[in-house]
């Protein structure tokens, strides 16, 4: 049984970057905010300290920032003929735990989502035709638009931070900027990066080829910069221990760089962590979230009762919470109904590498947001008529740092040991680079969420189980990106390119991407989505589940910035219409 | 701003910081909640959380027999072999490397989740084995060597280079299969220790004197290459630095 504890007006259930967002905006609105966090506070003095992060045994092989999967993993199998197995040791993608979450060890690519991406099928249709999108695809609209998230996406970088040029802006066309971006009511908070070598060179090539190539947008500040909350961060110095490790340096943006120091501070928040929520209690007709259930690092149960309940968990742990507490109904493949487990979507990852003789390109120098790209591959940059597919990629080169246990990069057939081995892995390490082609994964009625009926967590509960594999529009789109990205990497005239194309089924070993989006997904229409444009479950009108778990469908871009813009979003419709009417959806 | 112990949280902060909220003053007067609850500026010590104990590398081995550790010696020289680039695994330390790695939470897979049923499933769905490295290792070792013993009438470790290349070939093309364990489970867990030990950062205790590294060109724990980052095609000439420094920077001047 649950201890009951005196309510609170709002209880935020996960403090990574969207609940410490919505926590920090409705406490300044003037509610009483409790934070329940799953795993540790962290503190970048205490837990990144410079001395001791640099440490790829622990941090990337042993996956110390990662989520314990003794704790909570998933299930994982790729159609529904097969049985789904556990996830013993994370792979293809990385969950975060602690506060600051995932977004404590993310790269820091911080792309804003086309105006297009917001009406995807809408806007399919009218360019291709009514019936151009195949039956294999179930892509929506968001039920929003890009007008009403701009602002919310400005909020997000001005927190973070985030430096990059812009391309757009309402005076017109900014040179040097991304050329394919939506207008931006202003240019990034800090300036561009400095370009370690291979970003650089694949930029002179792609524009002697006549694309238009920026800096990847990043949330790694350039400069000393000092955000709307007062939190001030110091600029990247390119260590190269950036993605999978904490930043030691308060340089790359996270919920503990920027708004937890200072929401910390606010008198109405407060925060508990190790505490694991079991899940949100409703009233007898469900139509009424009535707090949370959670278990502390004892094992005692406490019922948080709140007027409000926001889950800003990861991906995973959002839909899991809704499937565990019977919120909407589950997603069956067989007849297609229900909307809690629906458009699983994931990120189609392609690269070509590139295998110099005469380069040197200082590969240890790096960060996981500095490079270089180009849009012309992207979502529906180019034109699709007559390809077989809808989709694209983000193609750029963003030299993480390069590592020597992971990042030892030698050309196919290469031995894997004894002294061929040592000779190649040495003459390669400097001279190699690689292009990245980040692309799209079009969400489809096999790919979805559910409970698994076996695996259980520690504490007894069904593990999520994700059934995914990418569909024949996504490998085909990932043949041609890779191509086109094949062409400029030839321009660059190395020894020998390798060109890695995704291809099925999905591996759940080797690390792909943590970009795990839908399975709660936004839109207009209660028959095929969950919440709606503030983010608001449908039918459950005080209850709001915000983060990657609301994309319809992943466009070629990291999700980081659209889950910080849906945060705002979602503190906006709370703020500004839901308390204004508590209890009704929110209708403007 | 009232501070009380918290006796039951794991590790990570050691204070727990009350009240403002009824609700944390209701946790605090039970005496039983073990979340921990912050509110107002966090207290912390520099560098609490983030100590990692190098290995002795000079004590003894801490999971391995002895029959054990010389067969693991005699793989890594095999896996790393000493050339004109580096001295070998052996030398570096990599068996010393995977023995702590073994006695520690790794060796346990004490982080993973290891609850039945344990079943075979697609490659795809990854490595589904209910043994934890330290039975892989002792399983493993003691069928390798129950195999040469048959085959060879010696143990690995007393084979010469060139018939123990030959094994560790026929292991990785799943050409010998292990009594007792699947060879590719055992092969594969020994070449990437290996490389762990001679790649990472010599306080885990391989990758003696930062050799792997001065092999790459890889600088190490540094920590800001700002003044760098735009020299492009260029041998910055950086010597590297470990974690635990460098040796020249303990030598007494």
């Amino acid at each position: 049984m649950a201890t009951k504890l005196p309510p609170t007006d709002a209880v935020v259930v996960g403090l990574g970057w969207a609940g410490a967002i919505i926590a920090n905006q409705l406490v300044d609105a003037g509610l009483k905010v409790v934070g329940v966090e799953r795993g540790p506070w962290r503190d970048t003095a205490r837990d990144f300290n410079i001395a001791s992060v640099t440490d790829e045994l622990r941090y990337a092989q042993r996956q110390e920032l990662m989520l314990r999967t003794a704790q909570n993993t998933i299930t994982l199998r790729n159609n529904p003929t097969q049985t789904a197995l556990p996830m013993r040791q994370w792979g293809s993608f990385h969950p975060g735990n602690g506060t600051g979450g995932a977004g404590n060890h993310w790269a820091g690519i911080t792309f804003r989502f086309q105006p297009e991406e917001f009406r995807l099928k809408s806007h399919l249709e009218e360019r291709y035709g009514a019936d151009s999108i195949p039956d294999e695809l179930s892509l929506q609209d968001w039920g929003t638009d890009w007008e009403e998230m701009e602002p919310h996406y400005d909020a997000f970088e001005k927190i973070a931070g985030t430096s990059g040029r812009a391309g757009q802006l309402a005076s017109g066309r900014q040179e040097g900027g991304n050329p394919f971006e939506g207008v931006r009511s202003s240019d990034y908070p800090t300036p561009p990066l400095k370009q370690p070598y291979s970003p650089t060179l694949f930029a002179e090539t792609a524009r002697e080829m006549g694309y238009q190539p920026f800096p990847v947008p990043s949330s790694l500040v350039s400069e000393a910069y000092t955000n709307p909350l007062g939190v001030t961060m110091g600029p990247c110095t390119f260590c190269g221990f950036c993605t999978n490790y904490g930043c030691a340096n308060y340089s790359k943006a996270s919920a503990i760089t920027t708004v937890l120091p200072a929401l910390i501070r606010k008198e109405n928040f407060e925060a508990r962590t190790h505490c694991e929520v079991l899940k949100v209690t409703t009233d007898s007709d469900g139509r009424r979230a009535t707090g949370i259930v959670y278990v502390d690092s004892a094992g005692r149960r406490w019922e948080q009762p709140a007027e409000i309940v926001v889950i800003a968990a990861f991906t995973f742990e959002n839909v899991r919470l809704m499937l565990t507490s019977n919120i909407g109904e589950a997603y069956d493949p067989a007849t297609r109904r229900g909307t809690t487990g629906r458009n699983y979507a994931y990120q189609t990852a392609n690269n070509v590498q590139l295998f110099f003789d005469d380069k040197n390109f200082n590969p240890y120098i790096g960060a996981g947001a500095v490079g270089m790209g180009i849009d012309e591959f992207n979502n529906d940059n180019f034109d699709h008529a007559g390809l077989g597919f809808f989709g694209g990629g983000s193609t750029r080169v963003t030299p993480i740092g390069a590592t020597p246990i992971n990042a030892r990069p030698t050309p196919p057939g290469t031995p894997r040991w004894g002294s061929n081995w040592k000779r190649a892995t040495v003459d390669n390490y400097a001279s190699t680079m690689t292009i990245g082609c980040e692309a799209s994964n079009y969400s489809s009625p096999n790919n979805y969420l559910s409970l698994d009926p076996t695996y259980r967590d520690r504490l007894g509960r069904p593990l999520l189980r994700i059934t995914f594999d990418f569909t024949e529009n996504d490998l085909r789109m990932a043949q041609y990106v890779t191509e086109k990205t094949a062409e400029i990497a030839r321009r660059m005239n190395p020894r020998q390119i390798v060109a890695n194309p995704r291809t099925g089924p999905w591996d759940g070993r080797p690390y792909q991407s943590s970009h795990v989006v839908g399975g709660f997904v936004m839109g207009a229409d209660p028959s095929n989505s969950s919440v709606n444009k503030h983010l608001q479950v449908w039918g459950v009108p005080n209850l709001f589940v915000v983060g990657a778990s609301a994309f319809p469908q992943n466009p070629g871009y990291n999700p980081t910035g659209t889950v910080g813009a849906l945060a705002f979003k979602a503190a906006d419709g709370i703020v500004n219409h839901y308390l204004r009417n508590p209890g009704e959806m929110i209708s403007t | 701003m009232k501070h009380k112990d918290d006796d039951a949280a794991p590790g990570g902060l050691t204070r727990r910081q009350l009240l403002g909220s009824s609700a944390a003053l209701l946790v605090g007067a039970s005496g039983a909640a073990s979340g921990l609850t912050f509110q107002g500026t966090p207290e912390w010590k520099p560098f609490d959380n983030v100590a990692v104990e190098p290995v002795d590398t000079e004590a003894e081995w801490q999971f391995f027999t002895d029959e054990e550790a010389a067969t693991v010696e005699a793989i890594v020289e095999r896996l790393i072999p000493a050339d004109d680039l580096s001295m070998s695994g052996k030398d570096a330390g990599c068996a010393v490397f995977i023995d702590r790695q073994l006695a520690g939470a790794y060796g346990g897979y004490e982080r993973l989740y290891m609850h039945g049923p344990f079943q075979d499933g697609t490659p795809e769905q990854g490595d589904q084995s209910a043994l934890t490295p330290r039975q892989r290792y002792r399983l493993g070792l003691g069928a390798l060597n129950d195999h040469c013993r048959n085959e060879h009438g010696a143990v690995f470790a007393e084979l010469g280079e060139d018939q123990r290349d030959r094994l560790l070939a026929q292991l990785e093309d799943e050409e010998i299969q292990l009594d007792d364990i699947d060879t590719p489970i055992f092969f594969e867990l020994v070449l990437k220790n290996t490389m762990e030990g001679f790649f990472a950062d010599p306080i885990h205790g391989g990758n003696r004197d930062m050799v792997s590294w001065k092999m790459l060109g890889f600088p190490g724990a540094r920590y800001d290459y700002r003044n760098y980052v735009e020299r492009h095609n260029e041998d910055l000439g950086f010597e590297p630095v470990s974690i635990g420094g460098r040796p020249d920077w303990q030598t007494q001047g």
